[in-house]
């Protein structure tokens, strides 16, 4: 009985946070406002990691609010007022052919929904999985998955340094 | 909870991503567009990841986080360097390398 209206919560959190990414996203393709954009994807990111929390993956939500939200925003921020002399609307932000991406997002949200449907039909998400803790994910990491880290931990170095040498004034 | 609520949320995610990268021109919203890729991945990663009972899923996740972040350092810096050159962030003006 509790287990049951623990899992119809968890569906109304599930479309109620589902109905408001999809919108966000939607505004953030469709708006004529750079920094309106970036404000819309902050609500698709922080309703990322309240799905992520529906799906047992704390850790995983609480990186993505550190790393999305805090810092990959503030990027895009400084990147728009940097590049934009002018906070304000700009008419001049779509491409001249841009209603050719309508068929092909649509054809390929058909594909995937059938495709999905076909798959994975009515199956259901285990409802006594335990939450994942950060301990079983840096088993993870520093276990079997080390060397990618090691790869990434270079991408990011380089990635810094060509950072600096792509926007330092020389 | 149904597995594929989470999947189809993704699916949606991943085709608004994709058409605001066909039909955007400015270089900063077309990485945005990506940023919604990337996160419609990561939705898909950890859905199957909790069906699956493994923590596989949440180490690609973060791996996937920690590369986007240096994706959009390396994107930034180059829309930086291209307003600095041109004056603009339209992404069709760059075709000097057009035969």
């Amino acid at each position: 009985m509790v287990a049951a209206d623990l899992l119809i919560a968890q569906n109304i959190g599930f479309y109620l946070i589902a109905a408001i990414m999809v919108f966000g996203a939607f505004r953030v393709v469709t708006t004529r406002n750079v920094v309106h954009a970036a404000l819309w994807l902050v609500v698709v990111l922080a309703g990322a990691a309240a799905q992520y929390i529906l799906l047992a993956a704390e850790f995983v939500a609480v990186t993505q609010v550190l790393v999305y939200i805090g810092a990959v925003m503030v990027l895009f921020l400084f990147g728009t007022m940097l590049t934009r002399a002018r906070i304000g609307t700009d008419s001049e932000l779509n491409n001249k052919n841009w209603f050719m991406g309508i068929p092909v997002a649509v054809l390929l949200l058909a594909t995937l929904i059938i495709a999905l449907n076909d798959g994975f039909g009515d199956e259901q998400l285990p409802t006594d999985a335990a939450v994942v803790n950060t301990q079983q994910i840096s088993d993870q990491i520093f276990g079997p998955y080390l060397l990618p880290f090691w790869a990434l931990s270079f991408v990011l170095l380089a990635a810094t340094i060509g950072a600096i040498v792509l926007a330092r004034r020389d | 909870m149904l597995l594929n609520q989470f999947l189809i949320l993704g699916a949606i995610l991943f085709c608004i991503g994709v058409y605001g990268v066909i039909a955007r021109k400015n270089a900063v919203l077309v990485l945005m567009s990506i940023e919604l890729i990337l996160n419609s991945v990561n939705i898909n990663l950890l859905a199957f990841s909790l069906r699956n009972g493994s923590t596989d899923g949440h180490t690609f996740a973060l791996y996937i986080i920690a590369i986007a972040a240096a994706e959009v350092g390396v994107g930034l810096a180059m829309v930086l360097l291209m307003y600095r050159n041109r004056r603009s962030v339209g992404l069709d003006e760059l075709s000097e390398m057009k035969g």
